[in-house]
């Protein structure tokens, strides 16, 4: 039995808050301006809740089962994050207020852009950007301003790996450049040539993901870095997987020019069901007169009495504002307690940990699956999900046999340039029990696969839900429930 | 504090599975000169300690909870019932990620299906996506449907001047470059709606209003939306959702386009962030509304069940076509709104609206009272009103502030000529005592 609809639920005349009543005299109400009728539902508060409740029960998530998904670094979410991100002070801080009373927001803003240069190895950072798409777009647009300040306006054309993520293509044609794709090369890297063919004086940016989403470090970033550097290009790094490097390389100093970190991955801050993300971008120091603002600063150097006091710099030539206010702040108290419990060793830590792991399922998955760039890979393996005396199995049914396993399948159908692929990215923060039993579970299917197709075909098979026709769904578009729209007589 | 639980006997088994000695072993691929670089980071702290740390940390803020606030202009002091915080606690919705697997996340999809279904309800509109980032990038986004929906032509966007200034400031960070031409926010600000109407040509794609405005003052924009699309443009109406518990919704109105600020919906000030984007369309135009959206369907066993929908729009797909690169929503943050909305209710939010309307106009009347103060403008308002003081605003506040008062946003750095401006901002919060001690002290401070 699905849980009823909110609409379906309570009864007229219901109410899970009362407020109360206006202590001063009243005034009179807007003429032609008062709405006839406001079709919320009417419900107790337990029936409220008891109903979120309910619905939450129908979730996988990190706290009740692993979460493999490839590319979004599922790890634990410190519950501590939670507490500090909701102290009175930070919760109940307007963003208008003067910058002397917000000295405790801006410390933590000032600390996070400091560690986070650290981290990346970069020369300013801004935390603006609302996610890891919106801190994309911060970096193209920086890279834009750069180009049009040299009067270089010609360059129009960004290089994106076949590998890439679809945010890439769509920011880069959003900010109006012309996108050309690199194909990968046998061993899983970017393909130099082809790359090399393009760096001419219309080369705006290359759009790097390093380690890429097949999982694998880049072996020739430096020779690609170089080459496009040579021709007057910039590199644009995508920082989603910044988890296999932590306190391993610093993108920085590898040449890259702008990259987003993604706080929602690689720094704890949890994924809240699809967001809020934050995406801090971090730039070298030619391109930190452009970043979006304002960003904060120190106003007076402190002594040993007194802490410095912090307010905010707008960068001279930034590319203006991306959201209102100071980005996800939120978002950066949550970051700034995981950094701050991890220091330097803690981080690498986690960067070994998750590579440690990612390999262990490589090599013990391997054999059963293909592994179609088959080398050391770093926090994150691609398995093809097919094979061919099992022709009619598909990644998909791979993953919703997962399920009745208790996993979280992986990402699956990318890389586009995999076929049937199984993107499996298991974070530092799983015990090698856990990735045993995945393991198991994997080989298990594989198994099924050739001699009880139909299991994996109509899989998942245990859980409250089964496979949802998605082509009704899109046909026969139903996208709010049934509003009543009557106007009440009561008001 | 660590989070690895892997002990030395796990990290010897598996480092024998794959065949290498040391876990440095795997990174071989890293160019040695960059290879393990010092960081300097402070000492990692216990959670005890860290926690501690925090708290020193978020003493140093005054926030408003500990004084009298009437600052508002885009961000709210509301009351938020401890349900809200109790359902987004829950590990179930914040430690999941983007519904992709349906058949084990469908607590995610029908609450983001009921948030759709509450903000139409709300905005009087037909299709609600499961939210944007905030206020400021939703307006942004309907910028972008308009060009979508125009497929290139209609070049010009009206952007009133009533809307909030880092909204407008966002719109042109996402369009410039572009072939955009952006007029109206040089309009005096006294003019209202109709000035807009005569700037409407067959060139317009789009026009932009707020509701209630920046200065908290709400019109009927029927005539506006007909005069639009008369021509063949389209309206787009950034909200106060709070203000939609009392006034007529913009869907009544004719806008073909809502956007707003959720963070009024149960979402805390928290310094600005993370707050609720909230981007509502007619059904005609539900191919080009950025985002993700849920739709209803039925599973393999003949359940209802609900699934993201229409992603051929989307980056992941479409790549470079796509009319817009965002790939999450604000999840948790829309969880909160329905909550809020799903516990306050019909009466409950008409309650909210009605406290706030009543407290302004009480205070707006009181303070018009005062010697050397006057109201700027004479329209309707909601929960918002600028002042004109004696004195420049910006001064004013800092008077007021020894006195334990937030006062309201100083409108001299946006607005040259409104040096002695305020926009100030009533909630339910604010008690008629502290309405009357905002006054009292206006009166005894302006003068000093």
């Amino acid at each position: 039995m699905p849980e009823p609809l909110i609409y379906d639920l309570g009864a007229p005349g219901r109410t899970g808050v009362q407020m109360p009543a206006p202590d001063v005299p009243l005034a009179d109400l807007p003429t032609g301006l008062v709405r006839d009728n406001l079709p919320l539902p009417e419900l107790s508060e337990l029936e409220a809740l008891r109903h979120l409740t309910r619905l939450s029960q129908l979730n996988h998530s990190i706290l009740t089962g692993f979460y493999p998904l490839g590319s979004c670094t599922m790890k634990y979410n410190p519950i501590i994050n939670e507490e500090t991100a909701r102290l009175g002070g930070f919760i109940h801080a307007h963003p208008l207020q003067p910058a002397e009373m917000m000295q405790g927001s801006l410390a933590i803003m000032y600390h996070l852009q400091e560690w986070l240069k650290e981290i990346g190895g970069f020369a300013a950072v801004s935390l603006q950007p609302a996610a890891g798409a919106q801190g994309e777009l911060a970096g193209v647009l920086m890279i834009k301003a750069y180009h049009a300040s040299r009067g270089q306006s010609q360059r129009n054309k960004v290089l994106i790996p076949d590998s890439a993520h679809g945010t890439n293509p769509a920011t880069s044609a959003m900010s109006g450049y012309r996108v050309v794709e690199i194909p990968s090369d046998a061993r899983g890297n970017l393909d130099l040539e082809a790359l090399k063919a393009e760096c001419d004086d219309t080369l705006a940016a290359f759009m790097l993901t390093n380690p890429n989403t097949l999982g694998l470090f880049e072996e020739g970033v430096q020779e690609a870095i170089e080459a496009v550097h040579a021709a007057g290009g910039l590199v644009y790094g995508d920082g989603a997987n910044m988890n296999a490097l932590l306190g391993i390389a610093r993108p920085g100093d590898l040449g890259i020019d702008v990259l987003h970190y993604n706080l929602h991955k690689t720094f704890t801050t949890p994924h809240g069901g699809g967001g809020p993300g934050s995406g801090p971008v971090g730039v070298a120091a030619h391109l930190a007169d452009f970043l979006p603002g304002p960003i904060v600063g120190i106003e007076e150097e402190g002594s040993e009495e007194m802490g410095p006091v912090y307010g905010w710099h707008q960068p001279p030539k930034s590319i203006g504002r991306l959201k209102g206010f100071h980005g996800q702040f939120g978002m950066h108290v949550r970051a700034f307690t995981y950094i701050l419990m991890q220091g330097a060793e803690g981080l690498r830590s986690v960067a070994e940990h998750a590579v440690l792991n990612a390999n262990y399922l490589r090599v013990k998955l391997q054999g059963a699956y293909k592994v179609p760039y088959d080398r050391v890979c770093m926090h994150e393996v691609v398995l093809e999900g097919r094979w061919a005396d099992a022709p009619d199995i598909h990644a998909l049914d791979i993953a919703k046999r997962l399920m009745d396993f208790g996993f979280h399948p992986p990402t699956n159908y990318f890389p586009l340039i995999v076929r049937e692929a199984l993107m499996i990215e298991p974070t530092e923060t799983e015990s090698k029990e856990v990735l045993d039993a995945f393991i198991e579970a994997m080989l298990t299917i594989a198994e099924e696969a050739h001699s009880t197709p139909e299991v994996l075909q109509q899989a998942p098979h245990t859980t409250k839900y089964g496979r949802m026709d998605e082509v009704k769904a899109a046909r026969q578009l139903v996208l709010c429930c049934e509003i009543p729209r009557e106007v009440s007589s009561e008001q | 504090m660590t989070f690895v639980p892997h002990t030395e006997r796990d990290r010897q088994q598996m480092l024998e599975a794959i065949g290498v000695k040391t876990i440095a072993d795997l990174f071989e691929a890293v160019p040695q000169k960059f290879r393990f670089p010092k960081l300097n980071l402070p000492a990692p702290l216990t959670e005890m300690e860290a926690l501690g740390e925090l708290k020193g940390i978020a003493e140093a803020n005054e926030s408003a909870d500990d004084l009298v606030s009437f600052l508002g202009a885009g961000a709210y002091h509301h009351y938020i019932p401890a349900g809200v915080d109790s359902i987004l606690r829950r590990g179930e919705y914040y430690t999941a990620y983007t519904p992709y697997q349906p058949e084990i996340s469908q607590g995610t999809l029908q609450a983001i299906f009921e948030y759709q279904s509450l903000i139409v309800a709300l905005t009087g509109m037909e299709v609600s996506n499961a939210s944007h980032y905030d206020g400021a990038t939703a307006l942004a986004e309907a910028v972008n449907m308009s060009r979508a929906i125009h497929r290139g032509a209609r070049n010009k966007i009206i952007l009133s001047p009533g809307i909030h200034p880092q909204y407008r400031e966002v719109v042109h960070t996402y369009e410039d470059g572009g072939d955009l031409q952006f007029i109206g926010e040089d309009l005096d600000l006294s003019a209202g709606p109709d000035a807009l109407i005569d700037m409407i040509d067959e060139h317009t794609g789009l026009v932009c209003v707020a509701y209630p405005d920046f200065f908290g003052r709400v019109y009927d924009y029927t005539k506006l939306a007909e005069a639009a699309h008369a021509k063949g443009a389209l309206l787009a109406v950034s909200v106060n959702p709070t203000a939609l518990g009392l006034l007529k919704p913009p869907g009544e109105m004719g806008a073909d386009i809502v956007t707003g600020e959720g963070q009024p919906l149960g979402i805390p000030l928290s310094f600005g962030g993370p707050y609720l984007g909230i981007l509502t369309t007619r059904n005609q135009y539900v191919r080009q509304i950025a985002g993700r959206l849920v739709g209803e369907t039925v599973d393999s066993r003949g359940q209802r069940g609900f699934v993201l929908t229409l992603s051929t729009r989307e980056q992941h797909i479409k790549r470079e076509k796509a009319s817009s690169n965002i790939c999450t929503n604000q999840g948790l943050m829309m969880l909160a709104a329905t909550t809020y909305m799903s516990l306050l209710g019909k009466s409950g939010l008409r309650q909210v609206a009605e406290s706030c309307y009543h407290k302004a106009h009480y205070a707006a009347a009181e303070i018009a009272k005062l010697k050397g103060f006057s109201l700027k403008f004479k329209d309707a308002f909601f929960h918002e009103f600028v002042i004109e003081c004696p004195i420049p605003a910006a001064e004013l506040n800092l008077r007021l502030l020894e006195l334990g008062i937030v006062g309201g946003y100083a409108l001299g750095t946006e607005y040259p000529g409104m040096q002695n401006c305020m926009l100030l901002t009533v909630t339910e919060l604010n008690s008629k005592e502290e309405v009357d001690y905002l006054v009292e002290t206006l009166a005894e401070v302006a003068h000093a």
